[in-house]
C-alpha cells in the first residue's frame, strides 16, 4: 500500500512561509484592521525615525541612481533621450516599497506580475531561485501594453527571499501585425506582437540562450530590444546589489521592518494629503476618445472591428470626511475591437502617476496609495475587459483621456480651498504617434515611434497659463527630445518644428500649446506610417468657463515632386502649418497627392522618399472664462505664435492693433467695446438650460444621433444599468424608450459572447479593483 | 508653511511670485488658507451675503443675507438654485453643434466634430460670464458636477463652526 504522508516544505519567504501563504497573511491582516499588512502601528518608523528615513533616503536615491546609470547602456531613444523607463523596489509580497522617477505606472504593473507568480505557485514550478531573470509584458494580468517590457529578479537574503526589483522600458517594437510600439493593425491579442507571461528567461544572473534567440526574432528591432533587456538587467543587479549592501549595514530587521512599514506609511501619507487638500463631496466628470474605425485608411482584419465608436468613461470619486475615498467608473463602455483597452491595473496605477504630480507629490511613491483607495471599474469594460483575446497596445489613447477628467473633479476641491495653486485644468491626449517600419537609412529592418509627444501643452492652472510644448502625463520627466537624434534614430528629415498656434484651450489663463514637426521622408525603403492621435474628439475639456485644447488632424504628402524642385532651388515646405484652415504647402507641392483631414487614426500607408509626414502634437485645456484674460497676454500669445490673430477677437475680445515696435499690442478701446459686445452675444445666442434640454430630448427620442454616439451609450447602458437609470431619469425618457446595440445596424460581437483569462485551465487571475 | 494675506491676494489676482508660487507647491499646505482665502473673495464680491465656498473665478455657494438659505450665486449677483442643486440647469447654454460654430473657437481641422462632441457653454443669465464649458457627445446629462460636504469640511477638517443655513 502506498501511504503519503503530509510532509511540510519550508517556503522561500524569509522565516519560512511560502510566497503565497505570506501573502495571504498580508492581505487578510491588511482586510480584518484596514491597515497594510495589520501595521495599526509602525514599529521602526516611529521608533527609530532616523534610521527608517536614513533607510529611505538611501535606497530611494539608489534606485534613481540605477535608472540614471544603466539607461545609457539603451540605443534606444524612447530610452535614453525620453527616459521612458522606471525601477522599483518590491517587497516579498509584490508591493512596491519605492521607486525611481520614470513612467512610474509600472509601480503596480510589475507587482501585478509579481503577485500573479505567487498567486499561480511559481515557486514550485517553474521555481524561483537566487540570481533568477523573469520577464514579462503580459497586458492580459497587468501590464499596460506589450511594449512594456518587465525585467523582474528576485532578492534573496541567506536562502530566503526578502523582495523582488523590477525594472521596465518601452520597446521601440514588440513584432505586432503593424511596425511601432503602439500600432493600430491589430484588433485582437494575437496581433498584438510578442506576450511573455512571467516567463524565467535566466539563472546565475546569465540571460538563457534559447530566450535570447527567441526574443531578438521576435521583434523589428533587435538591437533595440538587447541593449533595453541589458538596461533593465542591469538597473535590476544595481538594485539587488544596493540592497544587500543596506542589509549588511543597518541589519535585516530594519530592512525588513522596513519594506512593509513604507506601504503602510504611503496609504497613510495619500488619506492625510487628501485631508489637506480637498474637500469631502462628490465629484462627476467624464472623458470620452474617438475609434473613428470606418474609414478606408483604417484597414484592419476583422469586418467587425470596421465601425466608428466612442469610448466613454464617466467618474464619480467620493471623499469621506475620515479621508478615505473612492473611484468609481460606473457607465464606461465595453471593451472594443482595437488596441485601446486597459487591464485594471494599468488604469489604476496609471492614476498615480498623475496623482504624483498634485495630490502625492512625494518620493514614496509606492502601493501603499493603492491600499487608500476604493475602485469600481465594472467587469467588461474597456478597463476591465472580460475577454483574453483583447488588444492592448494602444491602451494610452484612453488612459490619459480618461483620466484628465479626474484632474477636474480634484481641481474643483483645490480650488475651493484656496490652493490655487494646484489646480490643474487637465492633461492633453499625448498625441499624435507618428509610428511606422521597414528598412531605413542604415538598411537595417526597423521600426520608430516618435516620443516627441512626450512633450505636450500643460493644462492651465488657476494662477497662470499651462507650460507649452512641456510635458506627458504618463512621465513627469518627459522631453520631446533632440531632432538630431531623432534623425539619427528614423529616416525622417526635420523640415520643420514649431508651436503650434491655438492648440492650446482657451481660457482666462490658457492651456499650454503643443507643437508640431514636418518630417520629409529619406533614405527610406520599403516605408510604411501611420497617425495614432484624436481628431473628432477633444478629450481635455477646460475648467470653470476655460475651453478644451483643440483636437488634431493628419497631413500627409506623397509623390511630392520635392526632388525636382529642391534640385532647381523651388520654395519647400518648411517650419510648420500654421493656419490649418488657410494651408499654404499645397500650393507649393501642386502636383502631391495630400490627405488633409479629420482621420487622426490611420493604420499602416506607404511612403516613400521626399514624402511628407505632419506630426501635430496636443495643447492642454484652459481655466476661466477667456474674456477675463489680460489682454496684453493675448497680444503676446499672437505675438508669439501660441495663438491665431482672428481668435484673439472672437475667443477672447481682444481688439489689437500695430504698435510702434511692430509688434501687436492691444487697442483698449476697442477691446472693451468688443468684450461687452460679445457678452451680449452670448445671452442673445443662448436660452435657459431647461429649454434646451426638451429639444434635446426630442432628439433623443426621435434616436436622432450618430450611430457611434447610440452604439456608445447602448453598450453603457448595458455595463451600468446605474448610469442608464440616471440617464432615463435625467431625461425623462418614457418605459418604451429602449437603446440596444443589437437593434443598431452594426455589428456588435463581444457583446453577449466572452471568454475571460481566468477561465483558462490553472490560471489565477489576481482582481485588484471592485468589479 | 503660512503665507500673509497679501500673498494670498496676489495668488487670487494671477500675480503671484515665482519663489513664493514655488514654496506654496513644494511644502505642506497651510490650514489656514481657506479662512484667508473667504476674506479676500468676501471684499472682492460687489454683495455682502456670506461666501461658503467657492465653486470658481466667478461662482459660490453663498449664505443669503436676507433668508440665510445657501444658494449657489455667481459674482454677478445671480441666484441660481439652492446649494445642493446643479446649478447649470439654471443657467443659460449656448451648445455648439456645427462646424461654423466651432471654428470660432478654432482654426478648422482642429476643431472637434459636432457629430461627435459639442461644447456647451454655461453663463450667467446677468452678465454673460462664461462660468463652466462641457464638451459631452449629444444626448450626453448636464454633468452635476461637485457636491460638497461642507458640514464635515468645515467642522471635522478645519475645526470651523458651520454657517446658518435655512431650511
Amino acid at each position: 500500500m502506498n501511504i503519503q504522508s503530509k510532509t511540510t516544505t519550508r517556503g522561500l519567504v524569509r522565516g519560512g512561509e511560502t510566497l503565497k501563504q505570506h501573502r495571504d497573511r498580508l492581505m487578510e491582516a491588511t482586510r480584518k484592521t484596514r491597515h497594510y499588512a495589520g501595521l495599526t502601528r509602525m514599529e521602526l518608523r516611529d521608533s527609530d525615525p532616523i534610521q527608517y528615513n536614513k533607510l529611505f533616503s538611501r535606497l530611494r536615491a539608489g534606485v534613481v541612481d540605477a535608472r540614471e546609470t544603466s539607461k545609457k547602456i539603451a540605443a534606444s531613444p524612447i530610452v535614453e533621450q525620453e527616459g521612458e523607463l522606471c525601477f522599483t523596489l518590491y517587497n516579498a509580497a509584490g508591493d512596491a516599497i519605492l521607486t525611481s522617477t520614470g513612467i512610474i505606472i509600472h509601480v503596480g504593473t510589475m507587482g501585478a506580475a509579481i503577485k500573479y507568480m505567487i498567486e499561480n505557485d511559481w515557486e514550485s514550478n517553474p521555481t524561483i531561485r537566487d540570481k533568477d531573470i523573469f520577464c514579462n509584458n503580459d497586458s492580459l494580468i497587468g501590464n499596460v501594453h506589450p511594449c512594456d517590457i518587465h525585467t523582474i529578479v528576485p532578492i534573496f537574503h541567506e536562502g530566503e527571499l526578502i523582495g523582488w526589483v523590477g525594472g521596465v522600458t518601452h520597446v521601440i517594437d514588440t513584432g505586432s501585425v503593424g511596425p511601432g510600439s503602439m500600432s493600430t493593425g491589430q484588433i485582437q491579442r494575437f496581433g498584438d506582437g510578442y506576450s511573455i507571461t512571467c516567463r524565467k528567461i535566466g539563472e546565475n544572473d546569465t540571460l538563457y540562450r534559447d530566450w535570447l534567440h527567441e526574443s531578438q526574432r521576435m521583434v523589428r528591432t533587435t538591437r533595440y530590444w538587447m541593449l533595453d533587456e541589458r538596461t533593465r538587467v542591469a538597473g535590476c543587479h544595481m538594485i539587488r546589489k544596493l540592497v544587500e549592501e543596506v542589509i549588511a549595514e543597518e541589519g535585516i530587521e530594519n530592512y525588513w521592518k522596513f519594506a512593509y512599514e513604507a506601504v503602510e506609511h504611503g496609504r497613510l501619507g495619500l488619506q492625510n494629503r487628501i485631508k489637506a487638500m480637498t474637500i469631502p463631496g462628490k465629484y462627476r466628470q467624464v472623458g470620452f476618445v474617438d475609434v473613428p474605425y470606418d474609414h478606408e485608411d483604417v484597414r484592419v482584419p476583422s469586418d467587425f472591428a470596421k465601425v466608428d465608436t466612442i469610448m466613454h468613461a464617466p467618474s464619480e470619486i467620493t471623499i469621506r470626511p475620515d479621508g478615505t475615498w473612492r473611484l468609481d467608473f460606473e457607465g464606461s463602455s465595453r471593451w472594443g475591437w482595437h488596441t485601446y483597452n486597459a487591464h485594471q491595473v494599468s488604469f489604476t496605477s496609471g492614476i498615480w502617476v498623475m496623482m504624483t504630480q498634485s495630490l502625492i507629490p512625494s518620493e514614496m511613491i509606492n502601493d501603499g496609495a493603492a491600499y487608500g483607495t476604493e475602485f469600481r471599474l465594472p467587469k467588461g469594460t474597456w478597463m476591465n475587459p472580460d475577454d483574453r483575446r483583447v488588444a492592448f497596445s494602444y491602451s494610452w489613447h484612453f488612459l490619459v483621456s480618461a483620466w484628465t477628467a479626474l484632474w477636474r473633479g480634484l481641481s474643483r476641491s483645490y480650488f475651493g480651498r484656496g490652493y490655487l495653486e494646484e489646480v490643474n485644468a487637465g492633461n492633453a491626449n499625448t498625441s499624435n504617434w507618428l509610428q511606422g517600419g521597414g528598412f531605413n537609412q542604415y538598411d537595417e529592418i526597423h521600426a520608430v515611434n516618435s516620443f516627441e509627444c512626450a512633450a505636450n501643452g500643460v493644462g492651465a492652472s488657476a494662477v497662470a497659463d499651462g507650460i507649452s510644448h512641456a510635458a506627458a502625463v504618463w512621465n513627469p520627466e518627459g522631453d520631446m527630445g533632440d531632432m538630431e537624434i531623432w534623425e539619427l534614430a528614423e529616416p525622417l528629415v526635420y523640415l520643420g518644428r514649431q508651436i503650434k498656434a491655438s492648440s492650446g484651450g482657451a481660457g482666462k489663463y490658457r492651456g499650454g500649446c503643443g507643437f508640431e514637426s514636418l518630417r520629409l521622408v529619406w533614405n527610406a525603403k520599403d516605408w510604411t506610417m501611420f497617425f495614432m492621435g484624436n481628431g473628432h474628439i477633444s478629450s481635455d475639456w477646460g475648467i470653470m468657463g476655460g475651453y478644451p485644447a483643440a483636437s488634431g488632424y493628419r497631413f500627409e504628402a506623397h509623390d511630392t515632386n520635392l526632388k525636382e524642385i529642391i534640385a532647381r532651388g523651388g520654395e519647400i515646405p518648411l517650419g510648420g502649418d500654421a493656419d490649418p484652415e488657410n494651408p499654404t504647402w499645397e500650393a507649393l507641392l501642386p502636383d502631391a497627392r495630400i490627405k488633409r483631414d479629420k482621420q487622426a487614426i490611420t493604420t499602416e500607408a506607404m511612403f516613400k522618399d521626399y514624402d511628407l509626414y505632419l506630426n501635430t502634437m496636443s495643447g492642454g485645456p484652459g481655466f476661466g472664462d477667456p474674456l477675463d484674460r489680460e489682454p496684453q497676454a493675448v497680444a503676446d500669445d499672437v505675438n508669439g505664435g501660441y495663438l491665431l490673430h482672428r481668435f484673439a477677437e472672437s475667443v477672447y475680445g481682444v481688439a489689437l492693433k500695430k504698435a510702434a515696435d511692430g509688434l501687436l499690442g492691444v487697442d483698449e478701446a476697442g477691446t472693451k467695446s468688443l468684450r461687452a459686445k460679445i457678452r451680449k452675444e452670448r445671452l442673445a445666442e443662448s436660452v435657459p438650460t431647461r429649454e434646451w434640454m426638451a429639444r434635446e430630448r426630442e432628439r433623443i427620442l426621435a434616436k436622432d444621433a450618430g450611430l457611434h454616439v447610440q452604439q456608445m451609450f447602448a453598450a453603457s447602458f448595458k455595463l451600468g444599468p446605474r448610469f442608464e437609470q440616471e440617464f432615463r431619469k435625467f431625461w425623462d425618457l418614457p418605459e418604451d424608450w429602449k437603446l440596444m446595440e443589437a437593434d443598431l445596424p452594426i455589428p456588435s460581437y463581444g457583446r453577449e459572447y466572452t471568454m475571460d483569462l481566468s477561465e483558462l485551465p490553472d490560471v489565477k487571475t489576481v482582481q485588484f479593483v471592485e468589479e | 508653511m503660512a503665507y500673509t494675506k497679501a500673498k494670498i491676494k496676489d495668488l487670487v489676482d494671477g500675480k503671484i511670485d515665482r519663489d513664493t508660487l514655488h514654496t506654496m507647491l513644494s511644502t505642506p499646505k497651510d490650514k489656514e488658507r481657506f479662512e484667508i482665502y473667504l476674506s479676500i473673495l468676501q471684499e472682492q464680491a460687489p454683495w455682502d451675503d456670506r461666501i461658503i465656498l467657492p465653486l470658481g473665478p466667478k461662482l459660490f455657494i453663498v449664505q443669503r443675507k436676507a433668508d440665510r438659505k445657501w444658494v449657489v450665486r455667481s459674482l454677478a449677483g445671480y441666484d441660481f438654485c439652492d446649494w445642493r442643486e446643479n446649478w447649470k440647469l439654471h443657467a443659460r447654454v449656448r451648445v455648439r453643434e456645427t462646424p461654423a460654430q466651432m471654428e470660432k473657437l478654432y482654426p478648422r481641422l482642429m476643431a472637434p466634430s459636432p457629430e461627435w462632441q459639442v461644447i456647451r457653454e454655461y453663463f450667467c443669465p446677468l452678465s454673460g460670464d462664461l462660468l463652466e464649458v462641457e464638451a459631452p457627445t449629444p444626448w450626453y446629462p448636464v454633468i452635476h458636477d461637485f457636491e460638497p460636504d461642507v458640514d464635515a469640511f468645515y467642522t471635522q477638517w478645519l475645526g470651523l463652526e458651520v454657517p446658518e443655513r435655512a431650511a
